[in-house]
């Protein structure tokens, strides 16, 4: 009887063990990049919301400062949702009948609460504060993109940990003078002829800005 | 092992990596999670009738409401000082801080000079009146913060956004506005006459550094 293998089954069984290693490995790094995709963590996607606010309409052409509505940016964790009354001190007389604010006006009448969905939601086990990093300087911008000029707000950024890392671990790359923080498309090198490290770097010092990588910092 | 065994393990592997997210999504409330416990599906609970928060026992009725025995107050409470620092600079402070508030809480409608010309004004919105009116003027600062803790108008009350102490830093400014769009000659000092007698013509690079605000 002839042989069931043939010699090169020896080559081919020695081959598989390292081929089915890479199998795995491929398997594995397919998994992180896919799971770091756009695609999978939804950023640069508009999601959809109870009332389609526009921040172009609010912030771009009227020139609202965040602050008008995100109230507690500069004292809380949390940056702050207006109540309903803050869009009906306009909307009660402009665009009043308007069926796409119905839900903001329902919410008012009935003192129940407008349903907006979280667009920028951090994993439960980071904690994260609003107020530390405005009160550095380092800006709204810098995080939310260009939020004047999202017609629905989307993410601008991944929030992925290394994304954070990126700045805790060289915060002057970021940094802008705490008046500009909340202004929009501010260019170190167009409004004060410096570069962004040079100013940075001094921002750093005067503000006592660390660079922290502890993982304490964020996860307590 | 056949084929499609192995592509259905590779993909349910995928899956999985993918979909394990009970530590992302705790049973636990951030500030204004919705919640399925409460009929008002609002995570964040109404305080119980009574209850007083720290700091917010509302005794000074000064402070509080703007009056004196209830009537408007002609004068800033003197609790202002600590708030702001305390000093001989306090003062500044306060302004500084009500310049601040006045720019991105009541320009939209009353305009940076409180004109009543704010860009929501031009975009349909009643023309709030002027600062700068006759009535206004004489008007003691608590009328001020009552407006603002409980509006007036068609201006809704705006105390859930100012704090408390921030509204009267507003007034303190308000009242800067007024004597600033109508101030007299008679009131500069020598060198702002000078100024004003003399402009210096506008280099380039002025021109430029003036239109960096919005």
């Amino acid at each position: 009887m002839a042989q069931v293998f043939p010699k090169s089954s020896n080559t081919l069984s020695k081959a598989s063990i390292v081929v089915a290693g890479l199998v795995v490995a491929a398997l594995g790094l397919a998994t992180i990049n896919i799971n770091r995709t756009t695609y999978v963590n939804t950023q640069s996607m508009p999601i959809d919301q109870v009332v389609q606010f526009t921040h172009t309409h609010h912030v771009g052409s009227l020139g609202i400062d965040c602050r008008f509505c995100h109230f507690s940016v500069e004292e809380s964790s949390f940056a702050g949702i207006p109540p309903s009354k803050t869009c009906m001190g306009c909307h009660s007389v402009v665009w009043k009948d308007a069926p796409i604010l119905e839900p903001v006006r329902e919410s008012y009448r009935n003192d129940t609460s407008v349903e907006w969905t979280r667009v920028h939601d951090l994993p439960e086990f980071v904690y994260f504060n609003h107020s530390i990093h405005v009160n550095k300087g380092v800006g709204c911008e810098s995080c939310h993109g260009r939020v004047d000029k999202m017609p629905l707000m989307m993410r601008e950024n991944s929030l992925n940990m290394e994304w954070c890392l990126a700045c805790h671990r060289a915060p002057e790359k970021f940094l802008r003078p705490k008046d500009k923080v909340f202004t929009m498309g501010w260019d170190p090198v167009k409004e004060l002829g410096v570069s962004q490290e040079e100013l940075g770097l001094k921002l750093k010092e005067e503000n006592h800005v660390q660079s922290r990588t502890n993982c304490a910092t964020c996860h307590r | 092992m056949k084929l499609h065994h192995a592509v259905f393990l590779a993909s349910a592997a995928l899956f999985a990596a993918a979909c394990r997210q009970d530590m992302h999504d705790q049973p636990k409330h951030k500030p204004f999670t919705g919640s399925v416990l409460f009929k008002d599906h609002r995570s964040a609970r109404p305080l119980v009738a009574g209850t007083v928060a720290r700091g917010q026992l509302m005794e000074d009725e000064h402070l509080w409401t703007g009056k004196i025995d209830g009537k408007p107050a002609e004068t800033f409470p003197a609790a202002l000082a600590a708030h702001f620092g305390g000093g001989a600079d306090w003062q500044a402070r306060m302004l500084a801080r009500g310049h601040d508030r006045f720019q991105i809480q009541c320009t939209p409608c009353h305009g940076s000079v409180g004109d009543g010309n704010g860009m929501i004004v031009q975009r349909g919105m009643k023309r709030p009146p002027s600062y700068h009116i006759d009535r206004l003027q004489k008007a003691p600062p608590g009328y001020f913060f009552d407006v603002i803790t409980n509006g007036f108008g068609a201006m809704f009350d705006q105390r859930d956004r100012i704090q408390v102490e921030d509204r009267w830093a507003i007034v303190a400014y308000l009242r800067a506005l007024q004597l600033s769009q109508n101030a007299q000659y008679a009131d500069l000092s020598a060198e702002q006459r000078d100024e004003l007698d003399h402009p210096k013509p506008r280099t380039e690079g002025q021109s430029h550094s003036t239109e960096h605000g919005r």
